[in-house]
């Protein structure tokens, strides 16, 4: 239900280019109707009443990534979070965590691009590829499904309180697009190049507190991934222990 | 300072990465994206890629060849028949590649690609990976980029293509993380910038999708082809006009007007639901025009009816539309039917190529939905906007790549200088206070074109709409923007867009006015009959010497199709 007629948008507003003026937050009244979203009031604002305000957006319907922010307190997308979702008419919207502002909304996503390019985001294949497509169950497939669906968002990288206190840390989304290739039935990676995350900076930095679960917009479940992926390691490590070979 | 590149791609959706990852193993590459790659409107994409792979127990017959022909038909003769046969030979190689390369596609009983059936195949052709296909293959291109170690530049917003004595030398960027105007110079340009659908208010498109690339190479010179050709998709979920695929149709689903009744049997008996979109999308029209529909505060609908399909199939196939339904309009489609109403979704027209994605100024490439080959001609067939975009981005690197070793292209700096001063003297011109702010041009101009350019058009509507695009023109010229910084100036970035598609505008409205006949996506109330005789033939559109559209004529390529009546 909307909660009145006049919303208040208090929106944080820095930028890095003028480091000496301290971020503060600006307010704006708008008029909203039902049905509205944080983006599409947004827009409104930065068309009608602010043309200066900063923040990403494209598709409008969840599965770009682009908006991801902090909006009353809790990381969504900013395009599938309606207005009238609140106990308020006042609605707070903040910078993703985690990451360095560049203006207003818009964070420097480079840390998190980075990790996702450490976990081999890619398909390893070494057998010669068919004439067709390789082969895969509808089994196979589903195992993968949850993962597939991760639309980089990095709503879980702000999310998470590993990264707070040790940006090394590959973090959930890169941990859940290893899992994602790792647990494709089509795909030869060797065994070994897990053990580039078996550590702290890797599978066993993650608290398992689901921060990440809560965030996530798409219900990609980071957690489980990174859980899958310990089991892989032990596994590994335990066929490794009674001399059982790689294939 | 000057970037260099042998060959500089813009835009990082389907066809800029399909075309990197081709030619980045032998030249020096560059791809530009106003988005990080992942967030390109190719993301979107729902319901599948077709290809004659033959999978599907009940299409075992198919082949490329009516693939094929059924691209054809659906274009209404309009689309070049060689193009099309490329296109349709290529298709299934194009998919078990990117399979191999990782694709998660949905899979039948037996392990092989899942294909169903879309609108306007005469075959179960389309594979899918659920309802987001253009995720699972954009992700599949990026990450492919990603092990290619393709040089990629995000957030780089290209505001001028240049060319100059008839040859491209390369772009003007705005970085906008630092705010640098940067000229970039390469010996190949290759667009894959995406459609337009922007101009219109109601559009299934993201908001990037603006049409500039197609804007800046018509400035620059480079023709149009069939801009009047506007794709409609029928089912977008009201207020919004998020798309929710044909693969609800394909799936099974019904559309069902205020009485009940699947009104699709008394316009396409055979087809059904699944008579091609331009079909669809005017049936549904004549439905709500003639009272037929349900009313919301959100506008006149019809129902997309879901239910009979069942929790599980639903859940399995559609998921995606399930969740948006659920977040956007607050509706289970296992329990509720979904309301819709058609609008804007895709670009038939766009810049004039031939199959090698070359246009006619020499270093200068487009492909994908930017690009009009024409593959689509004058109505696009669901599945087959990811396959343009895949094989031209490959036929396109591969001609590039015969090409380029021959070629004697040597891009000048000077021309690219002299745009550089250009640009900054139009961005500081743009800073000046005073003026109308841009969105309020964007939302005349996409008033405009919906309530006269859209599924139903007449002379006089269009003669109205030429004026008022002619005169939101003029008020361009003085547009303000609120601040002069030039990083991360989202303003700024809608202004320098909305002078591109305004141009983009004005050639998809002087083509339909010109065309005084109905094909395809084209419908005049005023001329209702497909006209093979005087109209079966190419709009091209060149820029003049003041900015606006000079129209001449191009064949149209037929094989062995002749064109014939469009029954479904």
């Amino acid at each position: 239900m909307i909660k009145s007629d006049f919303y208040t948008f208090k929106i944080l507003r820095y930028d890095a280019k003028e480091p000496k003026k301290d971020p503060y937050f600006a307010l704006y009244k708008i008029r909203v109707i039902p049905g509205l979203t944080v983006l599409g009031m947004l827009l409104r604002i930065r068309d009608e009443i602010d043309g200066t305000l900063s923040f990403r957006s494209s598709c409008r319907s969840a599965i770009c990534g682009s908006c991801a922010m902090v909006i009353n307190g809790k990381i969504d997308l900013a395009c599938r979070t309606q207005v009238a979702v609140f106990e308020t008419d006042t609605i707070i919207l903040e910078p993703l965590p985690n990451f360095e502002v560049i203006k207003d909304l818009v964070v420097d996503m480079t840390p998190f691009w980075q990790m996702y390019e450490k976990v081999q985001p890619y398909l390893v294949r070494k057998s010669p590829e068919p004439e067709k497509e390789i082969y895969q169950s509808e089994n196979d497939r589903k195992k993968i499904d949850q993962f597939v669906n991760c639309i980089l968002c990095a709503c879980c990288y702000g999310a998470c309180p590993v990264l707070n206190r040790d940006e090394n840390y590959a973090g959930p989304a890169a941990l859940a697009k290893l899992q994602r290739f790792s647990a494709d039935s089509r795909d030869e990676r060797a065994t070994g190049v897990l053990e580039k995350f078996n550590n702290e900076q890797g599978v066993w930095g993650c608290d398992t507190v689901f921060r990440c679960i809560d965030a996530c917009p798409k219900d990609v479940r980071p957690t489980d991934g990174i859980v899958g992926l310990r089991k892989t390691l032990l596994k590994n490590k335990a066929k490794e222990l009674l001399g059982v070979k790689e294939k | 300072m000057m970037l260099n590149h042998d060959i500089l791609i813009v835009g990082g959706g389907l066809t800029g990465l399909r075309a990197a990852v081709g030619l980045c193993d032998k030249f020096n590459v560059g791809l530009i994206s106003k988005v990080y790659p992942v967030r390109s409107h190719s993301i979107a994409a729902q319901g599948g890629i077709n290809a004659s792979l033959a999978n599907n127990p009940d299409g075992r017959d198919d082949t490329w060849e009516k693939h094929a022909f059924d691209t054809i038909k659906g274009s209404d003769y309009l689309g070049d028949q060689n193009a099309i046969e490329i296109m349709c030979k290529e298709a299934p190689g194009v998919v078990y590649e990117m399979e191999h390369w990782g694709c998660p596609f949905s899979r039948f009983p037996d392990g092989t690609i899942a294909q169903r059936p879309f609108g306007g195949g005469g075959f179960p052709r389309t594979c899918f990976s659920a309802d987001i296909t253009g995720h699972s293959l954009l992700n599949t291109l990026y990450e492919r980029a990603v092990y290619k170690k393709v040089k990629i530049y995000p957030e780089w917003f290209v505001i001028a293509l240049c060319v100059d004595d008839g040859q491209c030398h390369g772009v003007i960027v705005l970085d906008m993380k630092s705010g640098k105007l940067i000229p970039v110079r390469a010996k190949v340009t290759i667009f894959g910038t995406g459609g337009y659908g922007r101009v219109y208010r109601n559009s299934t498109n993201a908001l990037i999708n603006t049409g500039s690339g197609i804007g800046m190479a018509y400035k620059a010179g480079v023709p149009l082809k069939d801009m009047e050709f506007v794709q409609f998709h029928p089912t977008t979920l009201i207020g919004t006009n998020i798309l929710m695929t044909e693969g609800c149709r394909g799936e099974g689903g019904y559309l069902l007007n205020n009485k009940g009744e699947r009104f699709m049997q008394k316009y396409a008996p055979g087809a059904m639901e699944l008579a091609p979109r331009d079909i669809v999308s005017r049936c549904i029209m004549t439905e709500m025009e003639e009272g037929r529909g349900f009313e919301h505060p959100l506008g006149t609908y019809i129902q997309l009816d879901l239910r009979h399909l069942g929790e599980k199939k639903i859940s399995e196939r559609l998921p995606g539309i399930r969740s948006i339904c659920i977040d956007f309009i607050g509706i289970d489609p296992v329990k509720e039917p979904i309301p819709i109403m058609p609008s804007q979704h895709y670009s038939m027209g766009g810049i004039d190529v031939n199959e090698k994605g070359a246009s006619s100024v020499k270093g200068f490439y487009a492909a994908g939905e930017c690009a009009c080959v024409s593959v689509h001609g004058a109505n696009r067939l669901g599945g087959n906007s990811l396959l343009d975009t895949i094989v031209f981005g490959k036929l396109t690197a591969q001609a590039i790549e015969e090409d380029l070793p021959k070629s004697k292209l040597k891009p000048k700096e000077k021309p690219l200088l002299a745009l550089k001063k250009e640009m900054e003297k139009k961005i500081s011109a743009l800073s000046q206070p005073g003026g109308e702010r841009p969105y309020k041009l964007a939302a005349d101009l996409g008033a405009v074109m919906n309530e006269k350019v859209g599924i139903f058009r007449t002379k006089k509507e269009l003669v109205q709409a030429l004026d008022e695009v002619i005169k939101i023109k003029e008020r361009y010229k003085k547009v303000s923007i609120s601040s002069a910084d030039l990083h991360m100036n989202f303003e700024l970035q809608n202004a320098l867009e909305l002078e591109n598609m305004l141009d983009v505008a004005h050639t998809i409205v002087l083509g339909a006015l010109l065309r005084e006949e109905s094909r395809g996506a084209h419908f005049r109330r005023d001329f209702p009959k497909r006209n093979d005789k005087k109209w079966l033939k190419h709009t091209i559109a060149k820029i003049g010497k003041k900015g606006e559209p000079l129209i001449s004529f191009k064949e149209v390529k037929i094989t062995k199709y002749q064109p014939m009546e469009r029954k479904y």
